[in-house]
């Protein structure tokens, strides 16, 4: 059943990278966790679209969709590092906790 | 059994664990460290799925980009890989608990539903046929694409420069 040429094998890959990046993201309350987790679920989404592409459509929509994913993905880590950089500067931890207020 | 369906195997085993390396670690330097293990393997599914452009984009994107920035802002907040990646936002059994159902849920799903198949699958160089389309008809979301990621940079340039206080 679980074989390269089966389309649920990947769909059940997705579902398993999916479930531990949110776990990541439940149970880290460090800042660089937490994205490190959200890029384990853009990850997932990406290997669902990717093989609909591949076993359902039958043209390449859904890996232009994959590669705007990525895409959004370099800017978001771009960003909230930086953020996470700067939340450092102020509060000297990134525990998300400590910047819930918002301001020094 | 044959030779892809073992590396198929192997790829899904290095992705699977590395994952789980991300989550389950207590120290996040290995936790950094596993993401490149992740994202190649995903790298590898791409591959087994035909598209050969977004393997890539992933290898390029992902373990040259991303996994240096994440480990470029591990490195500069050092002090924090001592102690206080065992605090928690959520217990970590709740989580567990949580987190497997939902993905017994995903999983009886995946297995219940009879997919729409394609007349024939094939595997062919993609990278033409996504060119075409991000300039016919994928073209304002491309030049959408560009003005984000400028938005971006300067973005994390304004947000990360030092801030002179007159």
């Amino acid at each position: 059943m679980f074989s390269p040429s089966d389309l649920s094998s990947y769909l059940i890959i997705g579902a398993i990278l999916f479930v531990l990046g949110l776990f990541t993201v439940l149970t880290r309350r460090n800042a660089i966790s937490v994205l490190m987790g959200v890029e384990l679920i853009l990850n997932s989404a990406n290997i669902n679209y990717v093989a609909f592409s591949h076993f359902s459509s039958g043209n390449s929509d859904g890996q232009i969709y994959a590669i705007f994913v990525i895409m959004l993905a370099a800017a978001e880590a771009a960003v909230g590092l930086a953020i996470v950089l700067a939340i450092f500067q102020i509060f000297h931890t990134i525990d998300v906790e400590a910047a819930e207020t918002l301001k020094e | 059994m044959e030779i892809s369906t073992a590396v198929f195997y192997l790829v899904a085993i290095i992705t699977v664990g590395s994952a789980a390396m991300v989550a389950f670690s207590r120290n996040i330097i290995y936790s950094a460290f596993s993401l490149l293990g992740a994202f190649g393997g995903v790298a590898g599914i791409y591959v087994f799925l035909g598209a050969d452009f977004v393997a890539a984009v992933q290898l390029l994107i992902y373990v040259g980009g991303i996994l240096v920035l994440v480990l470029f802002a591990v490195m500069l907040t050092h002090r924090i890989t001592d102690v206080q990646i065992t605090n928690r936002a959520a217990g970590r059994l709740p989580a567990l608990i949580v987190t497997g159902v939902f993905l017994y849920l995903l999983v009886e799903a995946v297995r219940g539903t009879s997919w729409v198949k394609a007349k024939e699958v094939v595997y062919k160089a993609t990278t033409g046929t996504i060119g075409d389309l991000f300039l016919e008809s994928y073209l304002l979301p491309f030049e959408l694409a560009s003005l984000v990621l400028l938005a971006a940079l300067i973005g994390a340039v304004v947000i990360s420069r030092k801030e002179i206080k007159e």
